[in-house]
């Protein structure tokens, strides 16, 4: 087998992948892209729609705008990428890759993991009914509409408010189907209230709070579903069912970080995010390895895993230059009103981001960080949804003699 | 007349409240910021929307390059520019930023490829 020795390895050429392995190359050490892909850029590559950049570049970019300059930066420093390439295994910082050139060994100092994510499907959340032809995930119909050219039906239902369904309900539409409702299991939608005004309010499509598909009917293709409203703990309430004719069925509900490698590296994993644990340098239980983007936690906005993966690219530059990392002694942990935190564990001598989502909608709202009892921080927003990730920054000189931070909301 | 709005200028998402008469705007509540009036008054009297769609790509190493309009149209055209656009073929490699349609439908917008597509082979 082909061996081939580098400073990073970074797996995976979408946002999280293309960043990362640019600042760690302008730290001043060797990068290998690996992309199992046909191009590089990931999912950036159908998210024809605007939105992306405005943090970053102040600008509201399509999606494969966003990602040429990174891949224009990617070809200017000349970083070295493989295509068509798949990393089989990561045993420490040691990968298997199987690419059109056969297999190749890569030695590498550091690691930074940036796989993304994968859209959860029928099969996650169990919707009862037929097999039919005619059930998709919303980013497989993207694909085939945006990349391949192929639509995906006529008369078209979509379970699942995220943004990513509700960018499809605008799509199919402007395509030519006829979107019957949007679905959603949940009191509120998890989408960008821009994306419920722009995709469903714009083009008179219903959307149905609290309802959930519960029967799935046709013999090759699919030819009606039906609906019901669901209780506070999600059961189905009887009497409440509508049939829809329809020959789609698009699911758009929810996704997964893609940690298969992780876990078969020995990389500890947070059962909230479905992402690495690490620490203040997005360093995960494994030293020497990293996690950025989707495959950390699944975020809402790209700009963020720009800027998460920029600084797990610059910690796998350091590590692989021999700079060591202060120990992180102090736990970050949520607290009322917090679904997650991330990192979950800091060293408390440099400034520090934190990532976090809250459990339910509200208006003005404290979140708060403590030591015990004494506030470290506070925070308030005017409006804070579970869509919508917060980022918080801590200052160094506030975490001095602190164990533990508690995040809340109030 | 009232209706109600989220703004989606910022993430403040504000839930406004306005009670319009023909063209003007009699009262209005919920909006932190005077953006969130202009957004409302855009939205009641001229929504325009910034549209991106697909055109189909000759000798391209994707069928199709994504495009947008350079600036936001009206709302009420969109459908009209999806048609006009519907049949329109070009040529790779195209790159982001070339103009496909110029002023499309006379709307001041020009249709702008988002994506670079490089020839077959």
């Amino acid at each position: 087998m082909n061996e081939r020795s580098v400073d990073v390895a970074v797996i995976g050429g979408g946002p999280a992948g293309l960043s990362a392995a640019l600042s760690a190359k302008k730290n001043g050490v060797d990068v290998l892209l690996i992309e199992r892909n046909e191009s590089l850029g990931g999912i950036l590559n159908q998210c024809i729609h605007e939105g992306f950049g405005i943090e970053l570049f102040k600008e509201a970019l399509t999606g494969p705008e966003y990602m040429q300059r990174f891949i224009d930066e990617v070809e200017n420093l000349k970083i070295p990428y493989m295509l068509n390439s798949m990393v089989l295994s990561v045993n420490d910082k040691r990968l298997i890759v199987c690419s059109p050139q056969g297999f190749l060994r890569v030695k590498a100092k550091s690691v930074v993991l940036a796989m993304g994510c994968r859209e959860r499907t029928r099969g996650n959340i169990c919707v009862p009914g037929d097999r039919p032809a005619g059930i998709y995930t919303a980013g497989c119909a993207q694909n085939l509409i945006n990349l391949r050219n192929y639509m995906v039906g006529r008369k078209v239902v979509i379970l699942g408010s995220g943004d990513i369904g509700l960018i499809m309900a605008r799509r199919l539409t402007l395509e030519g189907a006829s979107v019957l409702a949007v679905i959603e299991i949940l009191p509120y939608s998890s989408g960008l209230s821009r994306n419920i005004v722009q995709c469903l309010e714009d083009y008179n499509i219903p959307l149905y709070l609290s309802h959930t598909v519960v029967d799935i009917k046709g013999e090759r293709r699919v030819e009606s579903i039906t609906i019901a409203q669901v209780d506070e703990q999600w059961n189905p309430i009887p009497g409440t069912e509508k049939r829809m004719e329809c020959d789609t069925l698009l699911l758009s509900v929810g996704l997964i970080p893609e940690n298969e490698l992780s876990r078969q590296a020995g990389i500890e994993l947070h059962p909230v995010t479905a992402g690495a644990v690490v620490d203040e340098y997005l360093q995960t239980s494994v030293p020497g390895i990293f996690a950025s983007g989707n495959v950390l936690h699944v975020h809402d906005v790209v700009d963020w895993v720009t800027l998460e993966s920029e600084l797990a690219g610059k910690s796998a530059a350091e590590y692989a230059k021999g700079v060591s990392f202060p120990e992180s002694k102090i736990s970050v942990i949520p607290g009322d009103g917090v679904r997650y935190v991330l990192p979950q564990r800091i060293s408390g001598e440099k400034d520090v981001t934190l990532s976090l989502r809250v459990f339910c909608p509200g208006r003005d709202k404290k979140i708060i960080v403590k030591d015990g009892g004494k506030v470290v921080k506070k925070i308030l927003k005017t409006r804070a949804v579970p869509s919508e990730m917060i980022r918080l920054s801590l200052k160094s000189k506030d975490l001095g003699g602190i164990k533990e931070l508690r995040v809340e909301v109030e | 007349m009232k209706k109600k709005f989220v703004c989606i200028i910022c993430p403040n998402g504000c839930e406004i409240e306005v009670e319009y008469e023909g063209d003007k705007i009699v009262e209005i509540y919920g909006n932190l910021c005077d953006q969130g009036m202009e957004y409302v008054r855009g939205e009641l009297f001229s929504p325009e929307r910034g549209l991106t769609s697909l055109i189909s790509v000759r000798n391209g190493v994707l069928p199709l390059v994504s495009v947008k309009t350079s600036k936001p149209i009206p709302k009420d055209r969109i459908f009209d520019v999806m048609d006009a656009i519907a049949d329109i073929e070009v040529d790779a490699p195209i790159k982001i930023g070339d103009v496909v349609l110029k002023n499309i439908l006379k709307t001041g917008a020009d249709i702008m490829a988002t994506k670079n597509v490089d020839r077959r082979g």
